[in-house]
């Protein structure tokens, strides 16, 4: 009886000298698993166009409805999306958000996509509203397009930016809450009845 | 001032307090009272801290280690979150019984910590004598390393922590709700229980020194440590001993999950505090009266080393032990009711019987 009850201390004692298992977040994080369902990710193809096109697809399968789309039709000479609508408004309240994944899920272009950012805590209901400047993806590899001299352009080779959401965007950890790029009035049958 | 602190005092105030310089006993008295509350109350509230990393690393993790300096602030922290949480409290409750178990469990554990001697009494001034207790340090002043200097300590003690018992089951009557009740009487019934095998354990020590008086018990030690003697009534004592104060693993009445939290359910903010750090304060105790009774209280443990450092010996003793209370905790399941009752009238209290006749005949016969 003694000689076990000696050797659960010696288990505990072992377990005391061992090194512990714990990890210092944030100092140090482990790696996301690479299907992790985190923050979304609005995606571009290469050539810099928009994969969105605006369906609400997306918005129809979310089974909370934390999505909001507003689409409005593509400039041909300056095209967002390949298509002829785009989203003008792309909202997604991350705190009603349950990350299932149905809106990649039903997406008909992989435009909308769960991706790793899993860090979304803030201490502001009205920051954890991401909007389209929050979610849509930097244009990775591109071709320069031309668009000499528009004001708000972004960064040389960007490209065109009907919307002016470079000019509104201030990276996303400074974005103002609640701003949208401004949507350009267009009068004529496609032109949305809605804000603006 | 130097009239106050001189050993040879007015004639009258002298014989008032039969040879004793009174204001300036009362005056020392005043401040051991509040450095052994300071201290005790601080480490009550380390040793929170300390259950909290120990058991952290007993389980592959660390502890707190985010407030302060790797964590040492935490307990400020604790008794901050503590005092401005809500103090919700049931209805039907009993309001005085209420507000004063707690306070009733802080101040018992406390209390016996007065007779507890930390280091051995010295004499400024004066021929050191052995006498009776005021005439010590005939011509001089007799420092005492405990509060209160009986020659009856250990009796005292042995009343003092019976008071907790009433803490326990007024918080638990009082709180009007049935986890509480049941917890209270399953703790008070476990603790008179072992309260019979705690003082079987400890008469060990008191049949070989011959004195209750603790300090005698220490002195009684120099040659050979009664943990040495008296290895049954030490392992006796501890574990009565923590039983005494709901550790693990005897601590079914407080048992976190199955009874709620036993007598102390419906205590929210600094209430549950006060009984927390009576917890504490009491595995202080335990340890400390260990020290004293079996441990050889203030001194080093070989003749070689110093032993003019009483208090830190006394400290890193009670330490060891409190760090093996810690260390029981986190390694044993819990006792069943009935088999911790089992367990401390068959088993611990004819222990202790038979210790106590194995000693007395001992003893008889040198």
């Amino acid at each position: 009886m003694f000689r076990e009850m000696f050797g659960g201390l010696r288990i505990t004692m072992r377990a005391m000298m061992s090194k512990p298992l714990t990890i210092q977040y944030p100092e140090e994080q482990r790696p996301v698993p690479p299907r992790a369902r985190g923050r979304h990710i609005l995606h571009r193809y290469d050539n810099g166009l928009e994969k969105c096109i605006g369906c609400e697809l997306c918005s129809g399968a979310c089974p909370v409805g934390c999505i909001y789309v507003l689409p409005a039709a593509n400039d041909p000479l300056h095209p967002v999306s390949p298509g002829e609508r785009f989203a003008a408004r792309y909202e997604i309240n991350l705190m009603r958000c349950i990350y299932c994944g149905y809106c990649a899920e039903a997406c008909p272009t992989e435009a909308i996509t769960l991706g790793p950012r899993l860090d979304l805590a803030d201490y502001k209901r009205e920051r954890l509203v991401a909007t389209k400047s929050d979610l849509l993806e930097a244009w990775p590899g591109f071709t320069p397009l031309r668009q000499p001299g528009a004001e708000g352009q972004g960064p040389p080779g960007s490209p065109p930016d009907p919307l002016g959401a470079a000019a509104s965007h201030e990276g996303p950890a400074g974005s103002a809450p609640g701003v949208n790029p401004p949507i350009p009035r267009r009068s004529g049958p496609d032109r949305e009845s809605g804000p603006r | 001032m130097t009239a106050l602190l001189s050993a040879s005092l007015h004639p009258q105030l002298a014989a008032l307090g039969g040879g004793v310089n009174v204001p300036l006993t009362f005056l020392v008295a005043l401040v051991k009272g509040v450095l052994i509350l300071v201290v005790l109350l601080t480490t009550a509230a380390y040793l929170v801290l300390a259950e909290r990393k120990v058991s952290a690393r007993i389980q592959l993790r660390l502890g707190p280690n985010r407030v302060g300096l790797g964590g040492l602030m935490q307990p400020a922290a604790d008794a901050v979150k503590l005092i401005f949480k809500e103090a919700a409290a049931p209805d039907g409750r009993d309001r005085f019984l209420f507000e004063l178990a707690p306070a009733l469990a802080a101040v018992a554990a406390l209390f016996a910590f007065a007779v507890i001697p930390i280091n051995q009494t010295i004499c400024i001034g004066g021929r050191h004598g052995a006498g009776p207790l005021s005439a010590a340090c005939p011509g001089g002043f007799a420092l005492h390393w405990d509060l209160a200097h009986l020659n009856i300590g250990l009796l005292f003690i042995l009343a003092v922590t019976s008071i907790g018992v009433y803490a326990i089951f007024l918080g638990g009557w009082a709180s009007n709700s049935k986890y509480s009740l049941l917890g209270a009487l399953r703790s008070s019934a476990q603790l008179i229980s072992y309260e019979l095998a705690v003082s079987f354990a400890v008469l060990g020590p008191v049949l070989l020194s011959g004195s209750l008086n603790l300090e005698r018990m220490v002195q009684a030690q120099h040659r050979l440590w009664f943990v040495f003697l008296q290895p049954l009534a030490f392992l006796l004592y501890l574990t009565a001993g923590l039983a005494e104060t709901n550790r693990l693993p005897f601590d079914l009445p407080e048992a976190e999950g199955e009874l709620g939290a036993g007598y102390h359910t419906e205590m929210a903010g600094m209430r549950f505090g006060l009984f927390f750090v009576g917890e504490y304060v009491n595995m202080v105790v335990v340890a400390a009266i260990a020290t004293t009774l079996f441990l050889g209280g203030w001194m080093a443990p070989f003749f070689f080393l110093p032993s003019w450092l009483g208090p830190i010996w006394f400290f890193a003793k009670v330490m060891l032990l409190i760090f093996m209370m810690l260390w029981i905790r986190w390694t044993y399941p819990r006792l069943r009711y009935d088999r911790l009752m089992q367990f401390g009238w068959k088993v611990l209290l004819p222990l202790g019987l038979a210790n106590i006749v194995v000693t007395a005949v001992f003893v008889a016969l040198r």
